[in-house]
């Protein structure tokens, strides 16, 4: 009786994963809904973060430290990211004066 | 509170687990709903600090305090830096029509009612009930980190100089314009 107790005291990994896409779908929501540059990019931060707690959580309930190695690429990954889109980001509002993406719509011709 | 069955795990209200989670899915909500940016970045921060505690629940350390210097740090640094360097406020903020809103959260709402379905058809046999608490710790990260990913460890200094060049060349002002 006190093994099970302390078995439901533990947040089951169903949570974690509900939690991740909830966070996720946000983020897709973000990119949608949005037409400043910067929310954009800081919607994709999001997304890459529900994977990161997706991966450490699920690394944490298997057992297995690869897990959060990954966890840890991709965050070293993301700060690169950040730095060459927010570049690219600075770049445009340089030439344009605005962050609006419907003024990149040139880029499709 | 009770403790769970590993002793030396630390032991944390359920409760806590979901009140941080609503303070997750808040302050992401925040972010992609208020009209300023400035205010934007400042609920993605938070996010970012509800992130840190989730990981601390999860006993992973070593993320917990990467997560807080390097997205904390040095990204929300970033991203601030160049909202205040463009100055922009809820007047500038360009706005997508309400129809395209609409249909930006229905398709949403659709990815989420079928990434939940899926979840639930999910089979997670191999994943034990608990939390292993010992993998998280930085002793045993570094030695996994520096054995068995030792490569792709050193490939990523490579992509973060090239991001740095890159970074560099992209935000230099171009001399052969004159308004550039």
């Amino acid at each position: 009786m006190d093994n099970i107790s302390a078995t439901i005291q533990v947040v089951p990994l169903n949570h974690y994963i509900l939690l991740s896409a909830i966070i996720f779908t946000i983020g897709v929501v973000g990119v949608l809904i949005r037409r400043n540059a910067i929310i954009i990019f800081m919607s994709i931060e999001l997304m890459l973060n529900a994977v990161n707690l997706l991966l450490a959580a699920f690394s944490a309930y298997s057992g297995d430290a690869s897990g959060q190695v990954f966890v840890f690429f991709i965050m070293a990954l993301a700060a690169a990211e950040v730095a060459i889109g927010l570049a690219i980001i600075v770049m445009v509002y340089r030439n344009t004066s605005s962050i609006d993406i419907n003024i990149l719509n040139r880029l499709k011709w | 509170m009770r403790f769970n069955q590993k002793g030396n795990t630390v032991a944390y209200d359920m409760s806590l687990f979901y009140f941080v989670a609503f303070l997750t899915i808040l302050f992401s909500l925040l972010v992609i709903f208020t009209k300023n940016p400035v205010y934007s970045v400042l609920s993605l921060i938070a996010t970012f600090f509800t992130f840190t505690i989730h990981y601390i629940l999860l006993n992973a350390q070593f993320l917990a305090v990467v997560n807080f210097i390097v997205y904390m740090g040095a990204i929300m640094v970033l991203f601030l830096f160049v909202l205040m360097l463009m100055n922009l406020n809820e007047e500038t903020e360009p706005m997508k029509s309400n129809l395209i809103k609409i249909i930006g959260v229905i398709a949403g709402v659709t990815l989420l009612v079928t990434l939940v379905g899926s979840i639930h058809a999910l089979q997670t046999t191999g994943v034990s009930a608990t939390p292993n608490s010992e993998i998280g710790l930085v002793e045993n990260l570094g030695k996994v980190l520096f054995s068995e990913f030792l490569l792709p460890f050193e490939l990523s200094s490579l992509l973060l100089l090239s991001a740095m060049v890159g970074a560099v060349l992209l935000a230099k002002k171009d001399k052969r314009t004159n308004n550039g």
